[in-house]
């Protein structure tokens, strides 16, 4: 960690409220949002088949008469059909993997644009940002919440931006140290990944000026801080959100480190059993469930993030009033993240199946043997696919590389393999083998 | 004639070669030629052998993956300029070699080798009008 201090610093007064005030906050927000909701017709539906509406919510713990929403919703309900404001109210369209072919969308509107980056200030400013900064973002600009979303909060900040988005290490570096950049938005293995490069071509810790970095879009450890830290002579810091309820925005960290603070007056925030849906008592991992209390075009009651982790309501010395997530350490579903992008076999098998008509045997291999991801299929190859010819073989791994790119929006390498040759577990085929060694190992885990 | 070769995909790695070969000499197939075609990732082993289909029947049971593929073989004069003399002929006939490798084995003062043409009927045709000499059948090979 660097010498420095960060210094404390609280955005809006709603961060500090008491939580007296806050929870009557919450309330009275859930009420109107189960209002809001029942513009669209698959709430309607649910909430009429429940027997509930914003009268039945009288405590929040009422939540838990609600339906919830899934990842599976969103699919039935592509494109555009959780909208809860008319079409043309709609100012921004973002979106996030599927699970199978088809991305999923949310939407925004003008009130929602204002408070994702109010959302967004607020970690931003926590975590050192001043609006005499120089922030430089290395996050793919587009569909994906991450670069947008960042951004907007910087320039509600009003610090200047350089909007580096993904891509080209050695072009990332030049503008750091020309422009001199003091913050750094990206996701974490990125971060190490440019600390790689710079170290490779001479640069030594103190070269550049950063001294702050944002990281997020994908699960890291308190090794991975240590290093960027390290490395980068900055204080990094970890924020969280997922588009289905906003982007990110839902919690960041405060100078402490100490877990990430929820903006509880804008999400309600359940942890609950995966399996039974049962609360978890507070500081036991389960699976994040959360509703948007204030978003208008596309509100969402109960969304099952999939993502584990757990809750900290102990008092924070930063002075913010909200509960702390813990990083996320878990999937309660097979989803991946790769280089920062959500990933679903799923998707993979679509992908083989519009090329090959029906899919193979195939098995995903991750590692990070340096700090950015390495993700290859293996693809059994059958007697119908195989040819004489090996520009034949090479254009149907390129057809399937370009299919998974389609569906994906990453490049995925195919490695053609002979049939039998992958692992198969008994009954159900294993999909997947990651060597990566940030899963699930985050030493400050209670459970 | 046209003959039969099987095409077996292998994967780039220790030992795969060992599986065919290994299945072919316990059903009592003689492998007549060979040739291994690499790439980083996989290859493609070609075979010729007395008796593809079974070969292939006895290889797909094994688990391997084989195509059949029409390849000729070509008679060529074991002296200077015996190649160039039968590639002149492919050449004017603007048809398509796609690999080449050869049989150990051959036919009385001439070598043998194993020609894919991307059109083997219409290569066939040419090479016979052309009087290049191409083998009807493999009992015609002798070894050495």
């Amino acid at each position: 960690m660097p010498e420095f201090k960060v210094e404390n610093r609280v955005w809006d007064a709603e961060e500090t409220m008491s939580r007296d005030q806050l929870r009557a906050c919450q309330l009275e927000r859930l009420r109107s949002c189960v209002a809001r909701v029942s513009a669209v017709p698959f709430y309607k539906e649910a909430l009429a088949r429940l027997g509930v509406g914003p009268e039945s919510i009288r405590t929040l713990d009422d939540i838990r008469r609600l339906p919830l929403t899934t990842k599976e919703d969103f699919r039935r309900n592509y494109p555009l059909g959780l909208l809860a404001v008319p079409r043309e109210q709609v100012v921004r369209i973002h979106g996030s993997s599927g699970t199978t072919g088809k991305p999923v969308f949310v939407a925004y509107n003008t009130a929602d644009m204002v408070l994702w980056s109010n959302l967004c200030a607020r970690f931003l400013v926590a975590g050192g940002l001043r609006p005499e900064h120089m922030v430089h973002i290395a996050f793919g600009y587009g569909l994906f919440t991450g670069g947008f979303g960042l951004h907007q909060g910087v320039e509600r900040v009003g610090a200047a931006i350089v909007p580096a988005a993904a891509g080209n290490t050695n072009r990332q570096i030049l503008l750091l140290q020309d422009l001199k950049a003091d913050v750094l938005i990206c996701t974490p293995s990125y971060a190490l990944n440019i600390a790689e490069v710079g170290r490779e071509q001479g640069l030594r810790p103190g070269d550049l000026r950063l001294r702050y970095g944002h990281f997020g879009g994908e699960p890291w450890t308190e090794d991975m801080r240590v290093r960027i830290e390290a490395e980068l002579g900055i204080h990094a810091f970890n924020n969280y959100g997922l588009s289905e309820v906003m982007g990110p925005g839902v919690s960041g960290e405060c100078a402490v480190q100490k877990g990430m603070h929820l903006q509880e007056d804008h999400f309600l925030v359940e942890c609950l059993n995966p399996d039974t849906l049962e609360p978890v008592s507070v500081g036991e991992k389960g699976e994040l469930v959360i509703t948007t209390l204030t978003k208008e075009a596309m509100p969402v009651l109960r969304y099952r993030t999939r993502d584990i982790a757990w809750l900290d309501s102990s008092p924070c010395p930063c002075g913010r009033t909200t509960v702390r997530m813990s990083r996320v350490v878990g999937r309660s579903d097979d989803m991946l993240i790769i280089r920062g992008v959500n990933v679903f076999p799923s998707q993979i098998e679509e992908a083989l199946l519009r090329v090959e008509g029906t899919a193979p045997h195939y098995l995903i291999e991750l590692d990070r043997p340096g700090a950015m991801d390495e993700a290859k299929v293996k693809v059994e190859i059958r007697p119908q696919d195989f040819s004489d010819r090996i520009s034949e073989l090479r254009a149907l791994k390129g057809r399937i590389e370009r299919e998974i790119g389609i569906i994906t929006g990453i490049h995925i390498e195919v490695e053609l393999v002979e049939p039998h040759s992958l692992e198969r577990a008994v009954g159900k085929a294993k999909r997947v083998i990651d060597h990566r060694q940030v899963r699930m190992s985050d030493g400050s885990s209670p459970g | 004639m046209k003959i039969q070769q099987l095409s077996l995909f292998l994967e780039n790695k220790p030992r795969t070669l060992r599986v065919p070969t290994k299945v072919l000499a316990d059903a009592g197939i003689n492998i007549l030629t060979m040739s291994l075609a690499d790439t980083e990732q996989f290859g493609i082993l070609r075979l010729i052998v007395q008796d593809a289909p079974k070969a292939k029947a006895v290889l797909e049971k094994a688990g391997c993956v084989v195509n059949l593929t029409e390849v000729i073989a070509v008679e060529v004069p074991d002296r200077p300029g015996g190649l160039d003399g039968v590639l002149a002929v492919i050449e004017q006939s603007e048809l398509n070699i796609e690999y080449v490798y050869s049989f150990t084995a051959r036919k009385g003062d001439r070598a043998v080798m194993v020609f894919r043409f991307d059109n083997p009927d219409q290569a066939l045709k040419t090479l016979t009008a052309k009087r290049v000499g191409v083998i009807a059948e493999l009992e015609q090979l002798t070894k050495d």
